[in-house]
């Protein structure tokens, strides 16, 4: 049976430096769904290993209220992510995200770290979850195999900066450039049954930019985002906060659905709408996310 | 742990502290300053010394310049210190003597 | 002996003030007194002139000399030069012995700190202290005891003769060679000088500093000439940039966005909130953000504030000249934009800190106030409040007009976040009560919001209200979980100052500081 948190509402995922005690002793007050601790690119080469303390006590020792703890550990190029999984699984980590995943392989090579580290640590086999950033051309590529590579794999994230430099070319702005590795990834992680995160937007002083990006990340079916602020937080929770129309509508496809099932009818109409049984995870979903949104008090 | 040479762990930036290891004269010599010395100071001395303890360190010369930080950032930057004074960075003991 | 906030005020305090202790906020409702009255001078003869070559000039007719009382307010805040100036040249004159009774002291004013330790200043009276005077203070080295008083507890002082004021030097952003004095048109404006009016009604002595001399009549006048014995003309009272800043944009920081909508929230919910309506908030960013969302929903429910009052920042000028707010009644402008509005909005007008918060008048604005929103650097489960000493144990801030609008508000709101670092704001003791927790009636912080017991009709009226609500001590406890129980802070025994509380009688003491000790 998989893990029952692999599919857990993960709308805004929250970077945050590791190596900055000022940052990770509290950040569950702004209510993310996940925060995103960071070992990699945010911490400086010669204070990897001062991370992994503050990080092994953070874990132990900070309640961060349900909010799921994720942590970016240093690409598998590096000197550190080995020890750096062995701090992530010590410290009771939810979820590892790695860093640069270019192949199943990646995902296989850091499970079979993560499950030493299990029995090393003496934590449920199976306990730690992961997921994959990809950050360059062949790991948008190869989305799909990284997708099925493992039971624990969560889902995929895209890294638009290292992405975008491997494409030769730049965060524009526009999105074209990260139009092709949206569309597949999003296309692949369905296909595999995972979910599937957009890259980080760095500009500050443009949100309404950046409330549009979520907009049409949504839209392009995206479960969430990789934020780097708390401002960010509250505009992609709004945004994947299902309309009370949304929500209604989904209830009444649901009652529909079940009761008609009983009767033996398959296509019928909501709303002036024809509705078959292809509309119910659909609907499901809208309530899951209504009630997770605290906007639905109804009683399916 | 023997403490082997000098080393340093954290900054002065606030909700954090600066701990510096240096080899002892034979015993824990432990000196304090803190922003919230008044209100925390028994707190932060305890738990510098319980996490020396752990560590087995009994012979240093051990500073702590604090700047608010929470007694997890306090056992994180003197272990840091610590095993730097050693070159250890791989296969730490967490949840052993680290904990 | 203990007074009715808990403390303890020693025998010998009391004794030597002539004080009594805090017996409530309301204690001195209706109390009979007579006021006080200066000395003046007539001015008859028309050839005679007001106008002194200098600093030094003015102190000679005014016949300064060992242990009198002097006078200043703080209206140029940072960019203050007058105290300096003026107490610069009574340190060359040899005067020692001197009582300051300030409206209040800043960082500007470092540079008389020599002055305490030879023992030209002796005694300071002040609505707090910031920078190396107040650390001056709290290491014990001003001679008498320093007394804290709020804005309108200052007034209440003069008015009574409880300090009786022998020169008051007024900084005059404009004067003329008569002494009538505004706060506009000149090099150093500060918007209003309602701190000094009461000085210059109740000093024997009144000296006009400006570096602006303007044709006479300088109409309508602040302070008027009647009041004024001397005008000074010197290059600088002030320097500008630090006076008044430029508006400080919104802030950004998410935790200080979220205390101030749950402000807005609390706000909206109260049956105070409806046309008419009269609020205060303070000059940090949780208040001006509260400001600023509580005015877009005034404006979607077309509900008008009746009256603004107090410290004046941009935002507030903003609801009035969009037309939802009536009045903006101003005793102080923290930038450029609360300056420019009371230079050109006829609907924004300058009062006296006694009409502002007095409370020995016949009744004061704050008495009027629905609403005030307020910070504080500690609050602790009995709602009371501390904003003058840090948790360093030294004296480090100023009560300003906080006893004053918490005495007199219907809702006293306080937005704190939890933890300052590692400092936490909600404790079971306050190091120093500064304004009584039976004043305050709302915490909000980043954790959850508490609503003072003793306003079960605030609690009934937020019942179906979507906020974080907590009981006080549940945000204590929250705190403490995360930073560990503090210790108090270790003082000595000395006592170097006292808080008054509005009414005069002692809300508590402040300590000589200590160096920290480890005891084993």
């Amino acid at each position: 049976m998989s893990h029952p948190n692999k599919k857990r509402l993960r709308r805004s995922m929250m970077f945050l430096n590791c190596q900055k005690p000022g940052l990770i002793k509290d950040p569950y007050i702004y209510k993310p769904d996940s925060i995103m601790l960071d070992l990699e690119d945010a911490v400086a080469e010669n204070q990897k290993d001062a991370a992994r303390y503050s990080l092994y006590h953070a874990l132990r020792e900070i309640d961060y209220q349900g909010v799921e703890r994720v942590v970016r550990i240093n690409g598998l190029d590096t000197p550190h992510w080995k020890e750096d999984i062995r701090v992530c699984v010590a410290g009771g980590a939810d979820t590892i995200r790695i860093a640069k995943t270019e192949s199943a392989k990646d995902v296989r090579t850091v499970e079979e770290h993560v499950l030493a580290a299990e029995k090393e640590f003496g934590r449920p086999e199976g306990s730690t979850l992961l997921m994959a950033a990809l950050e360059s051309c062949k790991g948008v590529l190869h989305a799909l195999e990284i997708c099925e590579s493992s039971d624990r794999l969560i889902g995929i994230a895209l890294s638009g900066g290292d992405y975008t430099k491997d494409l030769q070319t730049v965060i524009t702005g526009t999105g074209v450039e990260l139009q092709g590795a949206r569309q597949q990834m999003i296309i692949a992680a369905r296909a595999a049954g995972v979910q599937c995160w957009d890259t980080v937007f760095t500009n500050l002083d443009a949100m309404d930019v950046f409330e549009e990006e979520v907009k049409m990340i949504k839209m392009m079916g995206f479960d969430g985002k990789s934020l780097v602020n708390p401002r960010q937080i509250d505009i992609v929770h709004k945004i994947f906060t299902p309309t009370q129309k949304e929500i209604i509508f989904a209830e009444k496809v649901v009652r529909e659905i079940d009761e008609k099932k009983a009767l033996g009818i398959g296509v019928f109409t909501v709303d002036g709408k024809m509705i078959d049984i292809a509309f119910y995870d659909g609907a499901k979903r809208t309530i899951a996310l209504a009630k997770a949104s605290g906007v639905y008090e109804g009683d399916l | 742990m023997e403490i082997k040479k000098a080393a340093m762990a954290g900054t002065l930036e606030s909700s954090d502290a600066q701990v510096t290891v240096e080899p002892g004269n034979g015993t824990i010599e432990l000196s304090i300053k803190s922003s919230v010395i008044h209100q925390f100071g028994k707190q932060i001395k305890a738990a510098v010394l319980e996490t020396l303890d752990r560590l087995e360190v009994t012979d240093a010369k051990v500073t702590v310049v604090d700047k608010g930080a929470l007694d997890c950032t306090l056992k994180a930057r003197v272990e840091c210190a610590v095993y730097r004074s050693n070159d250890i960075v791989e296969n730490l003991p967490w949840g052993g003597v680290i904990k | 002996m203990i007074n009715a906030v808990g403390r303890e005020i020693p025998e010998e305090v009391l004794r030597a003030t002539g004080k009594e202790v805090f017996k409530g906020t309301y204690a001195y409702d209706n109390y009979e007194y007579t006021k006080a009255a200066p000395k003046a001078r007539t001015m008859m003869d028309p050839k005679r002139s007001k106008m002194v070559q200098n600093i030094h000039e003015a102190l000679v007719k005014c016949g300064i000399k060992d242990n009198m009382t002097i006078s200043f307010h703080h209206h140029f805040r940072e960019g203050d030069y007058v105290v300096n100036m003026v107490m610069e040249e009574i340190h060359n004159m040899g005067i020692k012995g001197l009582t300051i009774c300030a409206s209040s002291l800043g960082k500007a004013n470092d540079p008389i700190v020599p002055y305490i330790d030879d023992g030209t200043i002796v005694g300071i009276q002040s609505s707090g202290v910031r920078g190396k005077i107040g650390e001056a203070i709290s290491t014990g080295r001003l001679r008498d005891l320093a007394i804290m008083r709020s804005h309108g507890g200052r007034v209440r002082a003069v008015e009574s003769g409880e300090v009786h004021i022998d020169i008051a030097f007024i900084g005059a952003p404009t004067c003329d060679e008569y002494g009538n004095m505004r706060a506009n048109g000149g090099k150093s404006d500060c918007g209003v000088l309602s701190y000094a009016m009461v000085d210059a009604q109740y000093a024997d002595k009144v000296v006009a500093i400006t570096d602006c001399l303007v044709p006479f009549p300088n109409i309508p006048a602040s302070i008027s000439m009647t009041q004024v014995d001397f005008v000074c003309v010197v290059e600088e009272i002030g320097n500008p940039a630090k006076i008044a800043t430029g508006a400080a944009k919104p802030t950004t920081d998410v935790r200080k966005i979220m205390m101030a909508d749950y402000c807005t929230q609390f706000v909206i919910h109260t049956p105070y909130f409806k046309e008419g309506f009269s609020y205060q908030t303070g000059v940090g960013g949780a208040s001006i953000a509260s400001t600023i969302s509580l005015g877009k929903i005034m404006q979607e429910r077309g509900i008008h504030m009746g009256l603004g009052l107090g410290g004046i920042t941009t935002p507030m000028c903003d609801l009035l000249a969009k037309g939802l707010i009536n009045k903006i009644v101003d005793t102080q402008d923290f930038d450029m934009g609360a300056i420019e509005s009371i230079k050109t909005n006829p609907n924004h007008i300058e009062i006296s800190a006694s009409e502002y918060a007095d409370p020995f008048n016949k009744g004061a604005y704050v008495n009027k106030l629905d609403f005030v929103i307020l910070a504080s650097l500690e609050v602790d489960v009995n709602f009371n409040c501390n904003v003058v000493v840090g948790s360093d144990g030294m004296i480090t801030g100023a009560q300003g007009g906080h006893p004053d609008t918490a005495a007199g508000a219907k809702c006293t709101i306080v937005i704190a976040p939890l933890l300052q670092g590692r400092i936490p704001a909600i404790c079971t003791n306050v190091t120093t009560v500064t304004t009584p927790g039976e004043t305050v009636d709302v915490v909000i912080t980043d954790y959850g919001i508490a609503i003072n017991p003793r306003r079960q009709d605030l609690i009934e009226c937020m019942k179906d209200v979507k906020l974080p609500f907590c009981t006080i001590e549940e945000l204590r406890d929250k705190a403490y979980a995360i930073v560990g129980e503090p210790d108090p802070v270790q003082f000595g025994e000395r006592v170097v100052g006292i808080i008054e509380s509005r009414d005069g009688t002692v809300l508590d003491v402040v300590r000589e500081i200590k160096e920290y000790e480890f005891k084993d």
